[in-house]
């Protein structure tokens, strides 16, 4: 009988070759897919060539995303995209976008079916863990290991521990996948799941919408993990199964798996919350910040940027105006998500509100250009990181917090409750 | 390889954001990056820093983002090794690939800035000079060391190790 094991392990099991691993087990294993960006793929491919590859080990499983300083902010980035499209064409890659079609790269793989459930995969961004939610394992890692993929198709990996996650109790309206993954931040700390895999699972998991929990596993690696996988489930397969490029692998932890530890979360009377500068693991209900006065709200990214994300910005925002002192960006993260947006009213709403309509990109999630922040400002950000300097000069900050929050705030001018603007009788100027 | 330097003293949780802010990432050049190493941490840093340097750092060193900027960056500074109580995960792999010396050892992290340390990379054996203490890094797993005697991860896989 081969050893139980969580559905990471089999995943590993598997793609290595082999019947069972165990936690600390190397294994060499074969990939699924690699993945790189703007900023990470020109050093892989520069590692590619210096080690004679002419050829990726497969055209369909190498994939580049021009996402980060995308559409170009400035000459240099320019030179770094056209590495990336060069290459995609000399080397015919099959998943590879450029403007008009790029997406931000963890929002777009998901819904263009690129990555499907079961697979192995890196990505040389650390939030190559988003797929986790599909019930695949992968993993952020940097452009070396991108470039030995890109020509060997293999990578080693350590077998992590895992932490199993249990989500339980009567979720409350306003709370989201994100006020989740937060709340089990601030639990484990941003070393917490240092070198361990997490799986994120129980009642309010299985009623989650993919949306919500692509958004959790985004954000495991703020927590030090390798992934943050779950089961997957009915959900899952509605969401895959009209948009999977390949035949996806359902895998399901046995039983008696293995767990290093197990820690249930009950959401019953949760309020949402608000990681405060400067780690995603100084978490805090929102209602004991209310009184931090905003000047940027950023609702978008590949945590917080899909459809579910940008129709509860626009239920607050409707017919209500931003705070004339908060800049509030809005970034569909695909071309999909923009038009669906656009489909169904939600960018009106957005301009009538006064918002800023971004293409899709990384933008100011990364400090990289289309928001940054001037010295003593301070954000409200639907992203992932809230480091010094992350959005922008060293003496900013930012605040982590979910699409309704970030668009509750931008309506008062400081960190605010959805409740807070709902049916309020604040008179608004525009027409909707 | 002994590796003897002048302690650079950083805290827990030093992030790839703080090692080579994003805005210095439209370039891969190391030259360009190791001039603005550890900026957001020490603006005073890359001025200060001098080769064969060491930074010695608390828990969690190169959290945040997969970028390999920051290993390089900290290697073109001249910076001949990083303790650390810990690394993260990326960090950890980057540094193996890229060449970097980086050493896990929890005791080892009470260096002061100045301190002089002497490194045995081979052994792990890192002493403090001016506290006249001895400690031993965590070992290096197996597999890594095969990686770095083969001269990082592109050479072991040139050589078709790789299989």
């Amino acid at each position: 009988m081969p050893r139980p094991m969580t559905l990471g392990e089999k995943i590993l099991a598997r793609a290595a070759g082999v019947k069972s691993v165990s936690p600390g087990d190397i294994v060499l294993a074969t990939l699924d897919l690699c993945l790189g960006n703007d900023i990470t793929a020109p050093l892989a491919i520069q590692a590619f060539y210096q080690s004679g590859g002419t050829k990726v080990f497969h055209r369909r499983k190498v994939v580049l995303v021009p996402d980060h300083f995308t559409p170009n902010k400035d000459i240099q980035s320019a030179e770094q995209a056209k590495i990336l499209r060069e290459f995609a064409r000399e080397q015919k890659l099959v998943y590879y976008w450029d403007q008009g079609e790029v997406g931000v790269e963890h929002a777009l793989l998901p819904e263009q079916g690129v990555v499907v459930p079961g697979d192995l995969m890196i990505g040389a961004d650390s939030h190559t863990c988003t797929y986790g939610a599909l019930g695949a394992f992968s993993t952020g890692v940097g452009s070396t290991d991108l470039g030995a993929a890109m020509l060997t198709g293999k990578a080693w990996f350590k077998v992590p521990p895992t932490i199993k996650l249990i989500f339980k109790g009567r979720l409350p309206a306003d709370v989201t996948g994100k006020d989740l993954i937060l709340t089990a931040i601030g639990r484990l700390g941003v070393e917490g799941a240092n070198y361990r895999a997490l799986e994120i699972t129980g009642p309010v998991i299985d009623r989650l919408s993919m949306e919500g929990r692509l958004t959790m596993s985004n954000m495991a690696i703020e927590a030090g993990a390798k992934t943050g996988i779950i089961p997957p489930d009915d959900i899952t397969r509605a969401y895959v199964e009209k948009r999977a490029q390949r035949k996806p692998r359902y895998y399901q932890s046995d039983p008696d798996a293995e767990y290093e530890r197990v820690e249930v979360f009950d959401v019953t009377g949760m309020e949402p919350v608000v990681a405060l500068p400067h780690l995603p693991s100084n978490v805090v209900p929102v209602s004991r910040a209310r009184n931090v006065v905003i000047d940027q709200a950023v609702i978008g990214s590949c945590t917080n940027g899909r459809i579910e994300d940008l129709r509860q910005a626009a239920k607050l925002l409707k017919g209500k105006r931003v705070s004339p002192r908060v800049r509030t960006i809005i970034m569909p993260a695909t071309p999909l998500i923009y038009r669906q947006a656009l489909k169904e009213g939600l960018l009106d709403i957005f301009m009538a509100a006064g918002c800023i309509i971004s293409p899709p990109t990384c933008g100011p999630c990364l400090g990289g250009h289309m928001g940054i922040l001037a010295k003593g400002e301070k954000a409200v950000a639907t992203t992932n990181r809230n480091f010094v300097g992350r959005m922008g000069h060293t003496g900013s900050e930012v605040y982590l917090a979910s699409p309704a929050v970030a668009a509750a705030s931008a309506i008062k001018g400081r960190l605010a409750l959805p409740k807070e603007v709902r049916g309020s009788n604040w008179k608004v100027g525009v027409k909707k | 390889m002994i590796i003897k330097g002048k302690v650079h003293k950083f805290g827990d949780d030093v992030n790839t954001d703080e090692i080579i802010p994003a805005r210095y990432l439209n370039t891969s050049d190391p030259k360009e990056l190791a001039a603005h190493v550890m900026e957001d941490a020490d603006p005073a840093f890359p001025a200060l820093v001098r080769p064969g340097d060491i930074i010695v750092a608390g828990k969690n060193f190169g959290c945040g983002s997969s970028r390999e900027h920051a290993p390089i960056a900290i290697k073109a500074a001249g910076v001949a090794c990083v303790v650390a109580e810990s690394f993260a995960r990326i960090f950890y792999r980057n540094a193996f690939n890229i060449g970097l010396t980086i050493m896990e050892c929890a005791v080892a992290a009470e260096a002061e800035n100045g301190h002089l340390l002497r490194v045995d990379a081979a052994t792990g054996k890192i002493a403090n000079l001016d506290l006249g203490r001895e400690y031993a890094a965590k070992p290096i797993p197996a597999f890594m060391q095969e990686l770095i005697a083969a001269g990082g991860l592109m050479e072991y896989v040139r050589k078709g190790l790789m299989k």
